[in-house]
């Protein structure tokens, strides 16, 4: 008897043990991002409130060597160039979703879902080689301009943010349950019919929240769009005049800043930062709804 | 007869409609296709005449306007190796903890919301993070430990989202037979657990390495941009695709701009090819 | 006395189905007469709601499905017909109530709207006499936009029978439509297939043996793909001809 309470509490400090470790382990994400946040805040806020943060979000000059710091260019540049991609990615991923989800045979299916998938695992560098290399030029030689431009950062962010469209609103439509089908069936409906009177307005929740996080995705990029949209620090005049987003901000200026110019970069990923994470929150907050409904 | 005319003719056009808007649907469904052959057939067909066993095996000279990637491709594959190896333990325990024995709770609460928005950090504020914490604050500097430690960071959430739901998968019925056969929890995780949700845990290790080798933002900010083979982890190194970024936006050498993406390109492209089929055999089980 | 004949809405003959190489019909031979009820009964997974998928080509939709024989309504061809317009005259209620996920008003239009009826007034008029029909009106009509989901089971189901309603079709078919309902509004919906029957023809699936012999005229048992025996409901209860049927009226098995 005596052995086995030995025993016994030995495994149970070691099971305690173990549970321990395993707690510290997952709680490195929220740990990491608290992290994050405390340091991105504590080197872009204090500036934001120094220079005055009407005068940095409004202010339409950017020019660090005479420290002038309005960012609102680059907000105009980041608006422009997501909205681009939305309008251009959003129906032809809900589209494929479609296709997807209702339409396509097996043998077609199975090409296209993986095609999806492998779009997803592309780097951005490689989308910004393709952009600065095809559809740069395509632009220059069709409009007669410099090449760089909304146009072609929205071409390529559209691309880019495919796969998370397709890929979530093509769960949302397959959710619906079968008998919404059957019923419109039923009634003499045709399968087009059905799909767009019925199964893809309850999928609405789900297509919705693909939509935002798309947003989120398309806001967040850098790479890529340094490359095709020419990075002049002025409010674009069309989708065909070049622009600079606040990730282009960050990334092109980091490497050769200093002091006070870096302050102004991390404030500009301060603005960033603030920006997807409320994105996510509301994207997140949609599909939990969506999923309550069930 | 009017009646039975105007109900042959809506029967037709609901039928044109549904023809039309059919050929619109597969014709998004197509173009997703084309837009993936369009791209890596462009980097393959402009890469590869200039691939060669010397390219891979030589220095970067001249900026990288001459000579092969040779550095480059071993920097990448430190940096990748340093982060999976700290990730992968980290990202499989904290899903194990989440899927065997947390409970419900605020914590739980807070723990996946962290993970969630930690995944939505787009790379360039964790490249942002990564200078001011590893590179400044701890006085890691440029080094493969500081882009290393930041890349672990953004892959962990990935890792732990897969692997969630490979031992979710794990049937209830394992656990009850080891415990039923007197192992402890952690016995039964070990042993059973794990072992049968390893082809899920193995596909988001995976997929954690594809982002890792294709990062730029996060990585050029923290491990540096130095050209040469770091000495030891504690130096800065070029990986592949800063130094494919380099290339493109310096216009330093079109052949080896090309060369560099397609090596690129294709190592992606492989390690994607494994996590799909670790995942179709994954579900076949 | 002059009798009225009796047409045939529907004519079956060496009807056969086959699910891959199952064949899950088995030359079945009936006529279904026009404004009556007619039940079909027997043991779960006989192919009585296989059989009654058959009369709007709903199992079209399963790749693995052939279907051998002749099926004729209003002696046309089934096949003849567009499937559009079949489905329009033969209309169905499934077991489990299905409203869309919009209001009571939107479920009930669906079916007109999509075959062209875009005149609000006559929308109206289509939603006031289909909810009449189905015994729901008084309950819903002051809240005709609140969402379809809200309503209790009973009141669901009587919707879909509305809706189905709507479209005026000859036919109705029902496939179990009071199994997932409570007593109260299985009465409820008994008693309505007793008015329906003097506007349109219905063919009901039903487990339940008490209700074939309250509602229906005509009852056919099913058994293994096939019909063992088709005649009045009085004759199949109180007179049946196969000792199949006479075990399974009298609870001996199913």
């Amino acid at each position: 008897m005596n052995e086995d309470e030995c025993g016994g509490g030995n495994v149970k400090f070691h099971e305690r043990l173990i549970e321990i470790i395993l707690f510290l382990c997952a709680l490195t994400a929220i740990f990491g991002l608290v992290l994050i946040t405390y340091f991105i805040f504590r080197e872009g806020v204090p500036i934001m409130f120094k220079y005055g943060i009407k005068k940095f979000l409004l202010g339409t000059t950017w020019a660090p060597l005479r420290y002038e710091y309005g960012i609102f260019p680059m907000i105009i540049g980041t608006i422009l160039t997501t909205l681009g991609a939305l309008i251009l990615g959003v129906p032809i991923g809900v589209g494929c979703a479609v296709y997807l989800a209702e339409i396509a045979n097996e043998k077609f299916a199975k090409i296209v879902k993986p095609a999806i998938e492998l779009l997803a695992g592309i780097p951005s560098v490689i989308y910004g080689l393709y952009g600065l290399t095809v559809i740069v030029p395509f632009i220059k030689k069709v409009f007669n301009n410099q090449g760089f431009s909304i146009l072609a950062g929205s071409i390529i962010l559209a691309i880019m943010i495919l796969p998370t469209i397709v890929n979530i609103s093509e769960s949302a439509i397959k959710a619906v349950p079968s008998t919404y089908k059957e019923g419109s069936l039923g009634l003499g409906s045709s399968h087009w019919q059905a799909i767009y009177r019925v199964i893809v307005p309850s999928a609405k929740s789900g297509i919705t929240a693909s939509v935002v996080l798309g947003m989120s995705r398309a806001i967040g990029e850098t790479m890529a769009i340094i490359m095709v949209l020419g990075n002049t620090a002025i409010i674009p005049q069309s989708i065909l005049s070049p622009a600079r987003t606040l990730t282009g901000n960050i990334g092109i200026e980091m490497g050769y800043a200093s002091a006070e110019h870096q302050k102004a970069l991390f404030a500009t990923g301060v603005v960033l930062f603030i920006f997807i994470m409320i994105l996510n929150i509301i994207a997140n907050m949609i599909y939990n709804r969506a999923g309550e409904n069930k | 007869m009017k009646d039975d005319m105007e109900h042959k003719n809506s029967i037709a056009s609901t039928k044109r409609a549904e023809k039309f808007a059919f050929g619109i649907i597969k014709f998004c469904g197509i173009i997703t296709i084309i837009i993936l052959v369009a791209i890596i057939g462009k980097i393959l067909i402009n890469g590869i005449p200039h691939l060669s066993w010397d390219f891979l095996t030589k220095e970067p000279e001249n900026m990288g306007r001459e000579g092969g990637i040779f550095s480059v491709i071993i920097t990448t594959i430190y940096l990748t190796l340093f982060s999976i190896i700290i990730a992968g333990p980290i990202g499989v325990c904290a899903a194990i903890f989440l899927t065997e024995y947390a409970k419900e709770g605020i914590i739980l609460k807070t723990i996946r919301f962290g993970t969630e928005s930690l995944a939505g950090v787009p790379s360039i504020i964790f490249g942002l993070f990564g200078y001011v914490f590893f590179v400044v604050a701890l006085n890691l500097k440029y080094s493969i430990v500081s882009g290393g430690l930041t890349l672990t960071l953004m892959i962990i959430p990935t890792i732990i989202r897969t692997s969630e739901e490979a031992i979710k998968a794990v049937p209830v019925s394992y656990r009850e037979g080891s415990l039923a056969l007197g192992a402890t929890k952690w016995q039964t995780i070990y042993k059973v657990v794990i072992p049968a949700a390893m082809p899920g845990i193995m596909t988001g290790i995976i997929l954690g390495i594809g982002r890792v080798i294709g990062e730029t933002a996060a990585v050029i900010f923290t491990a540096g941009s130095s050209l040469g083979l770091p000495e030891s982890i504690w130096r800065p190194g070029r990986t592949m695709a800063v130094h494919l970024y380099i290339l493109a936006s310096e216009g330093l050498s079109q052949g080896n701009t090309y060369a560099t993406a397609t090596v690129l390109i294709i190592t992606v492209l492989i390690i994607n090819l494994i996590a799909n089929k670790l995942m179709k055999k994954l579900s076949k089980a | 006395m002059i009798e009225n004949e009796t047409k045939n809405k529907i004519e079956i003959k060496n009807l056969n189905l086959y699910y891959g190489d199952f064949h899950a019909l088995k030359d079945i031979n009936i006529n279904i007469k026009e404004k009556s009820v007619t039940a079909l009964i027997g043991p779960s997974g006989c192919g009585k709601s296989t059989f009654l998928r058959t009369l709007n080509r709903m199992n079209d939709l399963i790749d693995s499905v052939r279907i051998e024989g002749s099926l004729k309504l209003d002696g046309i061809d089934i096949n003849q017909y567009d499937v559009i317009d079949l489905r329009k005259k033969v209309g169905m209620v499934f077991q489990n109530p299905n409203p869309f996920p919009m209001s009571v008003y939107e479920n009930i239009v669906y079916g007109p709207k999509i075959h062209g009826i875009k005149n609000k007034k006559k929308l109206n008029e289509i939603v006031e006499k289909s909810l009449n029909k189905a015994v729901l009106w008084d309950e819903v009509k002051d809240r005709l936009n609140k969402s379809a989901l809200a309503l209790s089971g009973g009141q669901q189901q009587r919707l879909c029978i509305a809706r189905a309603l709507a479209v005026e079709p000859d036919v109705l078919l029902m496939d179990e439509p009071t199994s997932a309902l409570d007593p109260a509004s299985t009465f409820k919906i008994e008693d309505l297939i007793g008015q329906l029957k003097n506007d349109y023809t219905v063919v009901i699936v039903t487990h339940n043996m008490q209700q074939a012999g309250r509602i229906s005229d005509d009852t056919a048992f099913f058994m293994l793909g096939e019909i063992v025996e088709f005649d009045s409901t009085e004759n199949i209860f109180f007179n049946p001809k196969d000792k199949r049927t006479e075990d399974y009226i009298t609870g001996r098995f199913g």
